[in-house]
């Protein structure tokens, strides 16, 4: 079973999806000969040709429309918007257009269409390039919305998405892309669009994340090990549909829960997991709800000290699970 | 490139050699159309229906854009107005009463949405939303699908002139012009976007003048002469199946109704401006033409008329007595269910 990291793990998805079935296209800014400002598309324009692998003006709003377009005239688009930062001008076609066209139409037209969105902070991109987006979607119903952390879920998350008959907002957090490294098989699978999983086990507390902060959780969890503290770390995977099942039944085992995401906390996705919680597992509660997130400041800035500083981290996540394993 | 009516005249003998029945089919549409709509006020002020928007002046606009498409093969997008469009394309009078009642079996939405938002996808009648505009991106991906595709489909997309101020008919134009896209842009110019005069919405005197801007054709057309759009519809199919690329085709309209049943155009609109209106008629105006040319017999006109009323009877009757969807159906179809992998 090859190491890849989480970027080629992507690529190898989208490679074999178009090369599986020849509705499958790639339409998106510098998507072509450049194979994307961050490589994942790399070789495919050379492999599948202009027609398949698109270069798109650079206009987010028509990226997103054309590809709903496209999707209900029988192809199946990946669209790809270069950084979660710059998709505010397609919000309108996508929570409008791709998350309510079946219900609108009563069930009468799909849209089988992946949005591909890198997105996260932590790699020096101040502003707007370093912005999570996933609250504002998750809010959606009739979008989907998956946050992959690891290389084999990530390629297998990203066949599921093109297969499936709705729109899927498919966010990639950027600092994983070259950083998270994992065994991929060589053999077809799929990770199915809903259930959460499990990264690690553990008794007393559980804490919840994904993206990048999965893996800062997995590092602050192996420290809190060594003080005794047995942490349950869930990837949640996909943010909508959630799996609160996994998550309730984790909380009622160890009665503690803490939510990290770098979003900043108000608003943010954490808030619906500490509601699904208080609702559905008050009982079951021996510490407050916690959250860790990122700072309520407009964006990350750019001077590394500010960004550090914005950046919830192992040791600050750390902090706050034995604030919680003390209760 | 901007067309007069003249040239487009130019094509020789009346009716561009479309056959005597056809003519009469064209205006039999629009008269479709009108008593429908008509119907609809009147429902409307007697308070069966919660709201209408009409497509009262545009008939002739989209009837003779609809006869130059081929039907079932080629995607419509229309707007809210398009009344006339859906109606060419196979939508029947029933199916659009049950969506004017937002009854259960209106194929457009099943009574989810707000009436005029049509949507059938047996007759590739794309479904539209209210926030205007996004349905140019849509039929700019339609496109581009078919040219994926290899086929010869067109996308036909229509939207009044105060959305040619949004993002998305500049984002879609665009698109479809870099890749040659087989779509037909149709700009019903009635000159105002609720209130707002065309003045205050651009600085150009024709939408069309903005095509050349994006490298493709801009043509200005008479909207009240269905003749006249039949035949720069049928130029603008024909090169988009030959894989020359869009055209924007601005068709210049009347407007003979307020709004929405729930705006007063005697706010913002000169009284003599709404009494020029009714003299504007294209339905007026393509009766004299077959009479004219001895296609339509004065006979002929009542009968058209009388049938045309009755099913527009048949058509109220039978959507009213159908039932309203159930309450339980509010939580289907916010996802697709997942299909069989091919």
């Amino acid at each position: 079973m090859p190491e890849m990291n989480l970027l080629e793990a992507i690529r190898q998805g989208l490679d074999e999806a178009m090369a599986a079935d020849a509705r499958v296209f790639i339409f998106g800014e510098d998507v072509g000969k450049r194979g994307g400002v961050f490589r994942v598309t790399e070789g495919l324009y050379d492999k599948y040709g202009p027609m398949r692998v698109i270069d798109s003006p650079l206009a987010e709003s028509v990226i997103v429309g054309a590809c709903i377009g496209a999707a209900m005239n029988d192809t199946l688009p990946i669209a790809e918007i270069q950084f979660a930062d710059f998709i505010a001008p397609a919000f309108n076609q996508i929570v409008q257009e791709a998350a309510r066209i079946h219900y609108r139409s009563n069930g009468d037209w799909e849209v089988p269409l992946v949005i591909r969105v890198p997105y996260g902070g932590g790699i020096h991109g101040a502003l707007y390039h370093s912005q999570s987006v996933e609250a504002f979607f998750a809010h959606v119903p009739g979008l989907k919305v998956v946050t992959p952390s690891t290389p084999y879920d990530a390629k297998g998350l990203l066949k599921s998405a093109i297969e499936d008959p709705n729109p899927v907002l498919f966010l990639e957090h950027k600092k994983t892309y070259r950083l998270i490294k994992g065994f991929v098989p060589e053999e077809d699978y799929r990770v199915p669009i809903g259930p959460a999983d499990i990264k690690r086990p553990g008794e007393d507390i559980s804490v919840f994340a994904y993206g990048l902060m999965l893996h800062y959780c997995l590092e602050a969890a192996q420290m809190l090990a060594a003080e005794g503290v047995s942490v349950e770390v869930v990837d949640l995977r996909t943010l909508r549909p959630l799996d609160t099942e996994t998550i309730l039944a984790s909380v009622r085992r160890t009665g503690k829960a803490l939510i990290v995401h770098e979003d900043n906390l108000f608003g943010g996705f954490g808030g619906e997991v500490a509601a699904i919680i208080a609702e559905h597992a008050f009982e079951y509660l021996d510490g407050p709800v916690m959250r860790v997130g990122g700072p309520d400041v407009p964006a990350m800035p750019f001077a590394h000290s500010l960004e550090a500083a914005f950046m919830p981290s192992p040791a600050s996540i750390a902090a706050a699970m034995r604030r919680l394993a003390a209760y | 490139m901007t067309v007069s009516i003249n040239e487009v005249s130019a094509s020789p003998g009346f009716g561009h050699d479309l056959p005597p029945h056809t003519l009469r089919d064209m205006l039999r549409y629009m008269m479709l159309a009108r008593a429908l709509d008509e119907r609809m006020w009147v429902l409307n002020r007697a308070g069966k229906a919660p709201f209408v928007i009409s497509c009262q002046g545009h008939e002739a606009a989209q009837v003779g854009a609809a006869f130059a498409l081929s039907r079932g093969k080629d995607f419509v997008l229309p707007y809210y107005r398009g009344l006339a469009t859906v109606l060419v394309m196979g939508m029947t009078p029933t199916e659009v009463m049950l969506g004017l009642f937002a009854r259960a079996t209106d194929p457009s939405s099943g009574g989810r949405q707000m009436p005029a938002h049509y949507g059938c996808r047996r007759l590739k009648i794309v479904t539209q939303s209210s926030p205007v505009g996004t349905q140019i991106a849509h039929a700019a991906g339609i496109g581009l699908a078919e040219k994926i595709k290899g086929g010869d489909a067109v996308a036909w997309v229509s939207f009044g002139e105060g959305t040619t101020s949004q993002g998305d008919f500049h984002e879609a134009l665009n698109l479809a012009a870099v890749h040659r896209l087989p779509v037909i842009f149709q700009c019903e110019n009635n000159e105002y976007a609720i209130s707002v005069h065309q003045r205050q919405q651009m600085a150009v005197a024709s939408v069309a003048d903005r095509g050349p801007a994006y490298g493709i054709p801009g043509i200005s057309v008479d909207g009240t002469d269905v003749l006249a759009v039949y035949e720069v519809t049928r130029r603008a199919v024909e090169r988009a199946r030959r894989g020359d690329g869009p055209t924007l085709i601005e068709a210049r309209v009347v407007r003979m109704t307020a709004h929405s049943s729930d705006d007063n155009d005697r706010t913002y609109r000169p009284p003599h401006e709404i009494a020029l209106v009714r003299h504007q008629d294209p339905i007026v105006r393509f009766v004299a033409q077959l009479r004219e040319h001895g296609i339509l017999s004065e006979a002929e006109e009542q009968e058209m008329r009388a049938e045309v009323a009755a099913i527009v009877d048949r058509a109220t009757e039978e959507a009213e007595r159908a039932p309203m969807p159930e309450p339980e159906t509010l939580y289907d179809h916010v996802y697709a269910p997942a299909r069989p992998r091919r």
